[in-house]
């Protein structure tokens, strides 16, 4: 049988998943080997260098900068606090002189000979890491942080934006092709994930924003919606930091598009369930999608555990997949035929294809590029 | 890595080369055929810097290993090494590499003054062939608090501090080293890494750089002074200096890296760097000023050479995937749109704009998706093509000496060195411009974008070899240049555009080819038209502009130039310099149908097409 590889999203009813969490410089290591941690649980904390507040001291009291060392009021290493003077000018005939205060509260850490220049540390920065996924710690990694074992469902989105957050899944819609509009959302939804069907409107948005809502999950959004919402245009796809009041993820694209049956139903059958999610995506270097983990508990044996690829990524006949681009773009189907040879594209280049059938029973020939597996 | 001075250029008869990029290891296989060198056979395969693998010589051995299945030459032995020396049947005589893998040489550069040194010294990172994540001046108008923020987040391979003139004042230059080593900028590659330090300024200030950088944490390298008077630009040692460091710290660092400089013939490049130095050796091996360009899914570089001087910009968020979304928002829609001859729904553009944001390795499948893309694309090299034309000038903070004649006519330093009527070879690489399914889309996507004046040759790369042919240049310029004429370059044809702006209909110029012999006529303002002029042929123009147009004699005045044919032809372009569409949606339309008729862009397919 012919097949072809393509990379797709993660749609698993169950799988292990393991999550690493590191602190982004070198810090203390909170939790243990076989710990079990909530989501809020913080695992790894360190302190970075505080904020840099430089001055020119020798302008400021018209000294020459060689002379500064013996005007400072304050030696390197010594604290000084906000408005505390630090440096006086000599004066003339012991009168007139210029006292200079300190711009922030910190450590004076130099006092430059050359150009009259001091720096004043600030306060460390308390960086801490929490652990995101419910679960056990698997590995510890000394002065870095964890990982976190635990069987989740796990629903990767194509885009999203705000970071993590966790809550209890709730249902919006009434199916995968609902669009989520304003009305669905109501103030019981606070702090919860709210799943839609279809696109998610800048009205619905606003109201969950409104409402304390944790995180939205839909099928689509619109690129003017998304506009109004983050107030600027996104140009490229490194989202996460977004501070917006509420995480967002789609799972299939822009426009009016339909979630996917199969994710619909997985977040249907798990709905009341906690879950976390992180909508931080980054497609460049190192592809990063935005996630749905939900910690299944021990006694659950879904009947589709087994469910997953055995040939991760590999196109074959019958295999699930989602079209990407346009004229076909959202539609999904199975692989019906790979033919070997190129053929000439409507656009007029050569490209490998393959056979869709559609889920209307229609077969339409697309490129292969523009197909994506839909991953167990 | 073997010494480079020990090659004996003429007992090479086969050359390995690969270039590492972010995604595709690509290799090509280079052989001495009838005393000529020509590329052969080719290979690709998956970068391979990131998990499972992280070891780049995996993707390497790959690549060779198809090259090694399609030429039936055996290149790999048992223990997966290179065969070296060539024999008849095996391996190869050097193997020699580029690498542009886990996002290239990242780069911070600082300066006293932004126009000044601080703009040196970013034309030397770039010209090395990094990405210039920031440029810190004194006066780049943010306060030095903001300042230290921005170092704080950046994470940088290594820094090139520049500042002052040789025995100037050490001041300023020594403040700007006084904030970045408080800021402590974290280095990609962990804990472990010394952050290097170039310093290339004031030659008196070097004492105090010592001790500013002297308490750990960095790993400080001094260097000539890049400006070491306002009247001289000196980048030749930064960016040695910067190429050294690369292989030594930043390279060392990347998975695997440490393997494949042990198995290189000479040091490894970065890809940009390379392209640079390739297109600088046939510019000056030529004698013509040439500019190339590189459009990809993320960025856009544009490579220019004028009168010996080189100029390399890096666009970063212009591209055609990764950063299609950021094209339409610099550029806007209505704008990209009149490029586009058909019917479109603009609000629906703009969904798909974003989906190939998120999705970006699909490809066209239709007309109008692939007419609507290359509208994009001409926007994206446009704004590059200007940020490059800003970027590329004559030093600024020169003093000229001006007489009273001078007062109308001289320019204040600064002005950009970009000439399109002095510009004689554009070459094109990069998805878009590569993979066009026909040429004329290709040449005429460049000629919109980049509004060539006078006569210019145009060409692509057939599959972007540029990157080892430069790393091969330093090595082998023969072989580089053999190759580069032969195999790597697609020659599209030549490009007649005279500059001025008339009256619709009226003649722009007439023209004629070999005296009259192969074709003669007429063009009137506004239009376009193509003449065939095959690969292999070359002939004699004569071009005689109307009054008030310039072809590169002046205005009026005929050119009379030996020209080259290519997979396109001859462009006759009458639609004025600079180019104007109109600007009522219906005129734009029909001008923009026009030139697709005449140079047959889009021709209607068979029905076989999907």
């Amino acid at each position: 049988m012919a097949k072809a590889y393509t990379p797709g999203l993660k749609v698993s009813s169950r799988t292990t998943h393991l999550a690493h969490r590191i602190l982004p410089i070198s810090g203390e290591v909170k939790a243990s080997l076989g710990d079990v941690v909530d989501a809020e649980t913080v695992v790894a904390e360190t302190f970075m260098d505080g904020d840099i507040t430089p001055l020119n001291v020798a302008n400021l009291i018209a000294a020459q900068p060689g002379d500064l060392p013996e005007l400072m009021l304050k030696k390197e290493g010594e604290r000084v606090e906000k408005d505390e003077p630090i440096a006086r000018s000599k004066g003339m005939f012991g009168m007139f002189k210029t006292e200079c205060k300190a711009p922030a509260s910190g450590v004076l850490e130099a006092i430059s000979k050359a150009t009259g220049q001091i720096m004043i540390r600030g306060e460390s920065i308390p960086v801490q890491v929490k652990a995101y996924l419910p679960g056990r710690v698997v590995e510890v990694l000394p002065e870095e942080g964890v990982v976190i074992e635990n069987e989740v469902a796990l629903i990767q989105g194509i885009f999203g934006v705000g970071g993590e957050t966790s809550g209890t899944l709730v249902m919006a819609c009434a199916s995968h092709d609902e669009g989520l509009d304003a009305d669905a959302i109501d103030g019981s939804m606070a702090g919860q994930i709210v799943v839609g069907g279809a696109r998610m409107t800048a009205a619905a948005i606003r109201k969950a924003q409104e409402v304390g809502v944790a995180a939205i999950v839909s099928g689509g959004i619109d690129d003017s919606d998304l506009k109004a919402i983050l107030g600027y245009d996104l140009g490229v796809a490194i989202t996460g930091s977004e501070k917006i009041g509420l995480t967002l993820i789609v799972t299939e694209g822009f426009g009016e598009i339909s979630m996917a049956r199969r994710t619909y139903e997985l977040l249907t059958s798990n709905a009341g369930r906690t879950a976390s999610v992180n909508g931080a995506t980054q497609i460049r270097a190192g592809v990063m999608r935005p996630e749905i983990l939900i910690p299944l508990a021990s006694d659950a044996k879904d009947g589709d555990s087994a469910q997953s690829s055995t040939d991760s990524g590999v196109l074959a006949i019958g295999t699930p997949i989602r079209v990407i681009r346009d004229p076909y773009f959202g539609s999904i189907g199975t692989v019906a035929a790979l033919p070997e040879a190129p053929q000439v594209l409507g656009s007029g280049s050569k490209s490998r294809v393959l056979d869709v059938s559609l889920e209307s029973g229609e077969v339409v020939t697309v490129p292969r590029a523009n197909v994506e597996l839909i991953e167990a | 890595m073997n010494d480079t001075q020990k090659i004996d250029t003429d007992a090479i008869n086969v050359i390995l080369a690969t270039d590492c990029g972010s995604t595709t290891t690509k290799a090509i296989m280079i052989e001495k055929v009838d005393g000529v060198y020509r590329q052969t056979w080719r290979g690709e395969a998956p970068t391979t810097v990131e998990e499972p693998f992280a070891n780049v010589t995996v993707g390497v051995l790959n690549a060779l290993t198809e090259i090694q299945e399609v030429s039936g030459r055996r290149l790999i032995d048992d223990a997966g090494e290179i065969i070296r020396p060539a024999t008849a049947t095996e391996g190869c005589d050097i193997y020699i590499s580029t690498s542009s893998a886990g996002g290239g040489l990242q780069m911070m550069v600082a300066g006293v003054v932004r126009e000044m040194t601080a703009a040196s010294a970013k034309r030397a990172a770039l010209g090395a062939g990094a990405i210039v994540m920031d440029t810190i001046a004194a006066n780049d108008k943010r306060r030095p608090h903001e300042q230290i923020q921005r170092i704080r987040e950046l994470r940088p391979d290594m820094v090139l501090i520049s500042g002052g003139t040789d025995g100037g004042d050490t001041k300023k230059v020594t403040e700007i080293s006084e904030m970045i080593a408080p800021a402590k900028p974290r280095p990609r590659f962990g804990k472990s890494y010394e952050l290097p330090i170039i310093f290339a300024g004031n030659d008196k200030a070097r004492p105090e750089i010592e001790r500013v950088f002297s308490d750990g944490g960095f790993d400080l390298k001094i260097t000539d002074n890049l400006r070491p008077t306002l009247e001289q630009e000196n980048l030749g040692p930064a960016r040695d200096m910067i190429h050294d460091v690369f292989l030594e710290h930043v390279m060392a660092h990347a998975p695997g890296y440490d393997t494949l400089m042990s198995i290189t013939d000479a040091p490894i490049m970065p890809t940009p760097g390379a392209v640079g130095d390739i297109l600088q050796t046939i510019a000056k091996g030529r004698g013509i000023n040439a500019v190339g360009v590189d459009i990809g899914g993320a960025t856009t570089d544009v490579f220019s050479v004028f009168d010996g001087t080189f100029n390399r910009t890096v666009s970063a968020n212009l591209g055609m995937s990764y950063s299609i979304s950021n094209v339409c928002a610099e550029a806007t829609m209505p704008t990209i749109l009149r490029w586009v001859h058909l019917d479109m729904d603009e609000h629906e553009l703009r969904n798909r704009v974003k989906n190939k944001m998120i999705r970006p390795t699909t490809i066209p499948q239709t007309m109008e998706a692939l007419v609507f893309e290359q509208a994009v694309a001409r926007e994206a090299l446009r704004l590059a093509y200007i940020q490059h034309k800003a970027f590329a000038t004559t030093l600024k903070g020169v003093q000229q000496q001006r007489t009273v004649g001078d007062t109308f006519t001289q320019q204040s330093g600064g002005e950009t060195i970009v000439n399109n009527m002095k510009l004689d070879l554009l070459v094109a690489s990069g998805g878009v411009l590569s993979h066009a399914p026909r040429m004329h889309q290709t040449a005429m996507l460049m000629i919109d974008a980049f509004e060539p004046e006078g006569i210019t040759e145009l060409a692509k790369d057939s599959i972007f070899m540029m990157p080892h042919l430069g790393v091969l240049a330093s090595v082998h310029p023969k072989a580089a240049m053999e190759v580069f004429e032969r195999d790597c370059l697609v020659y599209l044809g030549t490009c007649v555009a005279a500059k001025g702006i008339g009256k619709e209909g009226k003649n722009c110029f007439s023209w004629s080819l070999d005296g009259g012999t192969r074709g003669s006529g007429d063009i009137a303002f506004g239009r376009i038209e193509m003449i065939e002029l095959g690969p292999d042929e070359t002939a004699e123009i004569e071009v005689r502009p109307a009054r008030g147009f310039d072809v590169g004699a002046g205005p009026g005045k005929p050119v009379t130039k030996m020209i080259r044919g290519g997979t396109v032809g001859l462009i006759l372009d009458a639609r004025g310099r600079a180019l104007a569409l109109p600007e009522e949606r219906a005129e734009c339309r029909e001008a923009v149908t026009r030139t697709i008729d005449a140079i047959g862009l889009y021709p209607d397919l068979e029905g076989s097409a999907v």
